[in-house]
């Protein structure tokens, strides 16, 4: 277990800061300009797991264990919600024939 | 027995609520019984709260009694009671309104017996009397205002009691608003002796104000302000117009209300208050102008008219004047005195005018009446008597009770006493101008109402004989010491006006001007009276004057009194209304409230633009204020 830590704190914690934003505003633009649904709940994905990343890296740079048992919580979440998400998708496939965002578009004045 | 004096006002109000819950169920038989009914028992027992009274004068005591029925107000160190005071004067006033409206119910009995309206009717007649007995009886001036109030609702009631009609509606209305004026000044009167006695019980606040030096201030302003209330309700001038327009009611209403029992009730007030009044010598001279003037005006008007009812009704405002007159100059008992045989003959007129028009199908132009003596026998014999009372001629009661006011004008200026004499020639001139051409000359009407003719039931006649009985023989409860009498009422009413007597300058002339006075009105009477009797007596066609005066036309459309009150107040009153309707509702508030209104249809339509159903705009508009709420955190934090 030290040497993983080792390693991790081999890397210097800017670094990680930068990767993790770098791949969260990757993901907030998916979901901003891309239009498939399925690519969005990517996007998000992407997003969440920069987060996961950001919280073990702080968590084996301060030995504080509660940032790992965060990111479990994050991943199950996320499982949930993909799991919603894509139930949510596919009815929409079946009433529209489309993954497109702007099919959605009905719910308006 | 006094103290059952709570069953003379209640006994009307349960009267009413009978009459007036099954007016649709009950018969009218029934609802005549029960409506006449109750206002007899309290007859009755008037009467014998009247003999107590009399007893205990006869004992030497003052006859006052309180009747305390519960505590209505306790506020700090201002208290009152519901009580009654039963006195000479409440007692004699008690049987006034129970006695003469006794009669008129049962007249009522027989005038609207045909009517759809019967039972509604009778309970309103209930209503009217007991808030004219909670009037007179009220031991304090609150009481008395309840009275003063709910009377001049049921006027408002009964003028309007033809609802259908319009104009008999409006004029319900013009009464009421009229009245309401006169309410206010007696409002203002009950704050301001609030706030100078501290109390409103007659049996405080008199005491206390026979302390005040003559002439005080706030003397001043409730005198006043209880004068503006008296020509309200008993109409004097200037607001004398709504009792004309009055006789839109049903006639056994004019003679009910709007002669013998409602329009008294100022000269009442004023009697009851008398101490006040002695002790503001501004407002007698004010009361005796303005009665002096009504009477003349009102007698003037009343020459022309031919309207039977209306004559009539401008009659009894000048004889009102008449009674304002004798307050003035402090003839109280006087006064009141003339409220009594008033009460007696002018009843007797209106429900003989009533009978004629029953029996002229419900004509009430004289011009189309005439000869009518053959046909309505009992109605002419009582009118006559009902005419020559009030003409003054004696030995009448109305010749006891004109006499004494004039005599006590004379005392304060022989000017009085000559404007008086002149407006009793009037009275005698319009009255038996109203005898000879109802009841003389030929009959001028439509074949049909000839046909028709008939005197009136039994319920009708009754009443008629029993007013001409008391008209013919009221005055003898006060002959002048100067024929022999006793000066019986005077004696009797004297414990109300003692703090009166003390004060004012006692009334003396010597017998042989009294003599010359009552001859002199006498003659004059007589004269106008045969002076009608030849001008009108044979009068053939229904056209009265071919070449109108000046002055006639001015009689006859009522000094433009109305029209000028229309100018001067309706039509202003109506621009200003329009003005604030156009500028201050439609173009103020309606404009500001439509404004704000508009102001968010406006801003919902604009922001609703936002709610395009593009998710991605949600998701880039989430963002962005993620975004911004980062930057406030960075920058403030």
């Amino acid at each position: 277990m030290d040497h993983i830590i080792q390693h991790i704190q081999g890397i210097p914690l800017n670094h990680y800061l930068i990767f993790c934003s770098i791949i969260f505003a990757i993901g907030v633009v998916g979901v901003l300009i891309r239009r498939n649904v399925i690519i969005i709940m990517m996007s998000i994905e992407l997003m969440l797991n920069s987060v996961n990343l950001l919280l073990a890296a702080f968590s084996a740079y301060r030995g504080d264990a509660s940032g790992q048992v965060f990111v479990f919580f994050v991943m199950a979440l996320a499982a949930a919600e993909v799991a919603v998400g894509l139930a949510i998708v596919i009815m929409v496939y079946r009433n529209t024939k489309s993954v497109d965002l702007e099919s959605l578009s009905k719910l308006r004045w | 027995m006094k103290e059952l004096i709570w069953l003379i006002p209640l006994l009307p109000l349960v009267g009413f609520l009978i009459n007036g819950l099954g007016q649709k169920i009950l018969p009218k038989s029934l609802i005549g019984i029960i409506g006449s009914g109750v206002v007899l028992v309290s007859f009755l027992i008037s009467c014998v709260l009247f003999g107590e009274v009399r007893a205990w004068r006869d004992a030497g005591e003052s006859g006052a009694y309180m009747h305390q029925l519960f505590d209505w107000i306790s506020v700090g160190n201002f208290k009152l009671s519901f009580s009654f005071l039963l006195d000479p004067l409440s007692s004699l006033m008690l049987l006034i309104v129970t006695g003469i409206g006794f009669l008129i119910h049962v007249y009522s009995y027989g005038y609207m017996l045909h009517d759809e309206g019967f039972g509604k009717f009778f309970s309103y007649l209930n209503l009217f009397i007991f808030f004219m007995l909670l009037l007179v009886l009220g031991s304090n001036y609150l009481i008395m205002f309840i009275g003063w109030e709910g009377v001049g609702l049921c006027s408002y009631l009964l003028i309007g009691f033809w609802y259908k009609n319009s104009d008999y509606s409006s004029a319900a209305k013009k009464a009421f608003v009229m009245n309401r004026i006169g309410d206010l000044g007696f409002l203002i009167a009950v704050f301001a002796i609030i706030a100078t006695f501290g109390s409103l019980e007659f049996a405080e606040v008199f005491p206390k104000a026979a302390q005040f030096p003559m002439g005080d201030a706030a003397l001043l302003l409730i005198t006043l302000m209880l004068f503006v209330a008296a020509t309200g309700k008993s109409a004097q001038l200037p607001l004398f117009t709504w009792l004309p327009d009055a006789m839109a009611g049903p006639t056994p209403v004019s003679a009910l209300i709007h002669a013998a029992t409602m329009v008294t009730a100022g000269i009442y007030m004023i009697a009851r208050s008398n101490i006040l009044f002695t002790l503001s010598p501004v407002t007698m001279q004010v009361i005796t102008v303005v009665g002096i003037a009504t009477a003349l005006l009102a007698a003037f008007i009343a020459i022309t008219q031919n309207d039977i009812k209306k004559v009539l009704a401008y009659s009894t405002v000048s004889q009102l004047g008449y009674m304002f007159l004798g307050l003035g100059v402090g003839a109280f008992t006087g006064a009141f005195f003339h409220v009594l045989t008033h009460a007696f003959f002018k009843a007797l007129l209106f429900l003989g005018a009533g009978s004629v028009i029953h029996a002229m199908s419900n004509e009430q132009d004289m011009r189309m009446m005439g000869g009518l003596k053959k046909n309505l026998p009992v109605t002419y014999i009582t009118m006559l008597i009902g005419t020559v009372a009030i003409a003054g001629i004696p030995p009448l009661s109305g010749f006891f009770s004109k006499d004494e006011i004039l005599a006590h004008a004379f005392f304060a200026s022989p000017v009085f006493w000559v404007l008086g004499f002149i407006g009793a020639l009037c009275t005698a001139f319009y009255m038996f101008r109203l005898l000879s051409m109802t009841f003389f000359g030929k009959f001028r009407g439509t074949e049909e109402q000839k046909h028709h003719l008939h005197e009136s039931p039994w319920q009708m006649t009754f009443p008629l004989i029993v007013l001409a009985v008391l008209s013919a023989v009221g005055g003898l409860l006060n002959v002048p010491e100067a024929l022999g009498g006793g000066h019986w009422l005077g004696e009797f009413l004297s414990p109300v006006f003692a703090d009166t007597n003390a004060v004012a300058t006692p009334f003396h002339l010597s017998h042989s001007t009294e003599y010359i006075l009552m001859a002199v009105s006498t003659v004059g009477a007589v004269g106008m009276a045969i002076f009608a009797l030849n001008k009108y007596g044979r009068l053939t066609s229904t056209n009265e004057v071919a070449e109108p005066s000046f002055l006639y036309k001015l009689s006859y459309h009522k000094f433009y009194i109305d029209e000028l009150y229309d100018t001067l107040v309706v039509k202003p009153l109506d621009a200003l209304s329009i003005v604030f309707y156009k500028v201050f509702d439609r173009g103020g508030i309606d404009r500001l409230v439509n404004a704000v209104g508009e102001f968010f249809v406006l801003s919902g339509r604009g922001i609703r633009q936002i709610q395009n159903g593009h998710v991605g705009f949600y998701i880039f508009m989430m963002v962005i204020g993620i975004v911004a709420i980062m930057l406030y955190g960075f920058l403030h934090v």
